[in-house]
């Protein structure tokens, strides 16, 4: 039994055994399966092998009449290096002999060729390079094949990964996972996103939880302390069940809120939304109590299939959420794509700093056909509806004024074409860099709504990586800068008649409830499971406790502080949640 | 044999050594000295690091042996067909 400490960052208790994806990143740890997996270990290798065989004889196919005579001879050389017998040989002793997966199989044995080659006399040693390239053909392919599994899964399993990108949770088979415990991130890293919405528990940081973890064991995940167990013993297991059932109970407890209004105990109306990803979520919200989609993350159109999504695709997903919500109010956000493969490999060069690069609004505005396209359907599908549009990542009016610009554009196309559109659908910003929120009084004059972005705020604002774990502890929306921030838009949107909501992570963190109540905000919009705490906290309070307690943290120095502070808060005012 | 072609046994002379011994059933071994490898697969005769000047020695067994030996050094004495080739 190993016990492994990281962040909590999201409530919850899973026992089952473990699925461990490996990353395309080329240290692939060492990893065993038991031995009456290494035979299926070897099937998965030897199909990797067949796969890159034809992806090459494709390539060299379709490339033949501009290649020069040299240049074949390569994909020649691929091709006899994966036929090669010696070679699968190898590769078949040390899955079988060594009880290893295919990817480390296939690692280890080309990287020990590559050794050799790289001793010889440089032209001989090019051939490093096709040992290379064969390497990453096959470790593609595997994990390719990983992803299958990953969506088809047969039993309740939780996942674990050094990390997890937007197309693997996209990917996912959500009714078996149950669990997610990743080595990098921190507490507002994709994964936290994913684990709220779709209520799992999650803990991240771990370091070196896949390297130390065998598929198939029993893993528990407690995402209220960030403890990861590796293969527990029975007496761990019947008390984590205890425990979790008392969540559950609690959770429950909750659920009775759903019908229940938001306003507080001196009758100040707060409007809670739901944020989603994929139209299926608007059920959840609206089960959990949600008055509408204060967020639609459209990005998993895009993510979620391997060509891009046409006119119609949009136009269905909006129209079903849309549907679903039956009249309430449906938030959705242009492509907020950005350091990944989709913005990265269109790139001649990818960037070095994605995050502060061609991504979400600006790779809207310069690849316009996508654009359009999105906002073409957003405008179709909204007719007759409550939907707002909402742009990501504006750090300056002349963005702002160039994305209306488009929309207005795109609107006159529709309306030549004599095509049923929303006329006067209100456009808003997320104010989620501090450019934005610094110069939101310009802003407010130009928007008919904004939405705070505090993930993102914060990284910008702290400039610190929310998913690099080296700093994780240094993310804080606590940070006196930070709310600052928050505070001065909440009062520019009031002075301008512009309503603000709030849609990170903060919004769905009961902690900060009374706080950002204080500080004037009334729209919340966070992951479905947490829109009954938060109501919790709102029915709790008097609009005079959350500014008194408003004013108290603007007077601190720390986040820490702010910390304590709302925690000793909280014990008081919802008791039973605070307890330890 | 001695590989007198001036880049030695790189990318297409390699891959032609080995499709010719894969033409042939019976079991053909390449060694330069201090390695003996399997001349069907491609990642073994790369190992032998054979520039030019290198001796190589090949012995085979099996029905086709002679003829798979006599095609092979013809390849290796024939330069690879880049002896015309500066």
């Amino acid at each position: 039994m190993k016990i492994k400490k990281g962040i909590a960052v999201s409530p919850g208790v899973a026992i089952a055994p473990a699925v461990v994806l490996d990353t395309e990143e080329y240290d692939i740890p060492m990893r065993h399966v038991p031995v009456d997996r290494a035979q299926a270990e070897l099937a998965r290798l030897q199909k990797a092998v067949a796969v890159s065989k034809k992806e090459v004889l494709d390539l060299k196919k379709h490339t033949a009449q501009r290649m020069s005579k040299e240049t074949a001879k390569i994909f020649d050389v691929h091709l006899g290096l994966l036929s090669d017998k010696v070679l699968q040989k190898k590769f078949s002793e040390t899955v079988l002999s060594g009880c290893v997966t295919a990817e480390y199989a296939v690692a280890t044995v080309l990287r020990g060729y590559a050794k050799e080659f790289l001793a010889m006399p440089e032209y001989l040693a090019e051939r490093v390079k096709d040992v290379y390239d064969i390497e990453r053909r096959l470790l593609r392919n595997l994990i390719g094949q990983s992803r299958q599994t990953l969506s088809h899964l047969t039993r309740d399993v939780v996942l674990l990964a050094h990390d997890l990108t937007p197309s693997q949770t996209a990917a996912m088979d959500r009714t078996h996972v149950r669990g997610l415990a990743i080595d990098a991130g921190g507490k507002t890293s994709h994964t936290a996103i994913v684990a709220h919405a779709l209520g799992l528990p999650a803990v991240v940081g771990l370091n070196d939880l896949t390297a130390d973890t065998e598929a198939g064991r029993t893993v528990i995940i407690d995402g209220y302390r960030g403890v990861v167990v590796i293969e527990p013993d029975e007496k761990t297991v019947d008390e984590y069940r205890l425990f979790a059932q008392q969540q559950t109970e609690f959770i429950h407890s909750l659920d009775a809120l759903r019908d229940l209004p938001a306003i507080t105990r001196d009758g100040h109306e707060v409007t809670l939304l739901g944020n989603i990803e994929f139209p299926s979520e608007v059920v959840t919200v609206l089960s959990k109590g949600g008055q509408g989609v204060g967020l639609y993350r459209t990005e998993f159109l895009y993510l979620g299939s391997d060509t891009e999504p046409t006119e119609e695709d949009h136009y269905r997903a909006y129209k079903h959420v849309i549907e679903a919500c039956e009249g309430r109010p449906v938030v959705i956000r242009s492509l907020d794509l950005g350091a990944d493969k989709y913005t990265q490999s269109r790139a001649r060069t990818p960037e070095r700093n994605p995050f502060l690069g061609l991504r979400s609004i600006r790779f809207c505005l310069q690849n316009l056909p996508i654009f359009r396209t999105q906002v073409r359907a957003i405008l179709r599908a909204s007719v007759g509806s409550h939907v707002s549009l909402l742009f990501p990542l504006i750090t300056n009016l002349l963005e702002l004024r160039q994305a209306k610009t488009v929309v207005r554009d795109v609107m006159e196309d529709l309306e030549e074409e004599k095509i049923d559109h929303q006329r006067d659908i209100p456009i808003g910003m997320m104010v989620e860099t501090p450019s934005a929120a610094l110069q939101c009084e310009a802003f407010a004059k130009e928007v008919d709504f904004f939405s705070l972005g505090t993930n993102d705020l914060v990284q910008y604002t702290l400039a610190v990586d929310r998913a690099n774990e080296k700093v994780a502890s240094m993310f804080s929306v606590a940070a006196p800068s930070v709310l600052r921030l928050i505070k001065e838009v909440i009062r520019t949107g009031q002075r301008y008649d512009v309503p603000v909501s709030l849609c990170g992570e903060m919004a769905g963190d009961p902690l900060y409830t009374a706080l950002l109540l204080g500080l004037g905000l009334t729209v919340f919009s966070c992951a479905p499971p947490a829109i009954p705490e938060i109501k919790k906290v709102v029915r709790s309070i008097t609009m005079e406790h959350a500014r008194g307690i408003a004013r108290r943290v603007m007077s601190f120095d720390s986040d820490k502080e702010t910390i304590n502070y709302l925690r000793s808060e909280m014990r008081n005012i919802l008791p039973e949640a605070y307890a330890e | 044999m001695e590989i007198i072609n001036k880049y030695g046994l790189h990318a297409r002379p390699a891959m032609q050594l080995v499709e010719t011994a894969n033409r042939f059933s019976s079991k053909i071994e390449l060694s330069n000295g201090t390695l003996a490898v399997d001349a069907k697969s491609i990642m073994s005769v790369m190992r032998l690091a054979g520039t030019k000047g290198t001796i190589l020695i090949i012995s085979a067994d099996g029905a086709d042996a002679q003829e798979a030996a006599d095609a092979i050094v013809a390849l290796v004495n024939d330069g690879f067909g880049e002896m015309d080739e500066g």
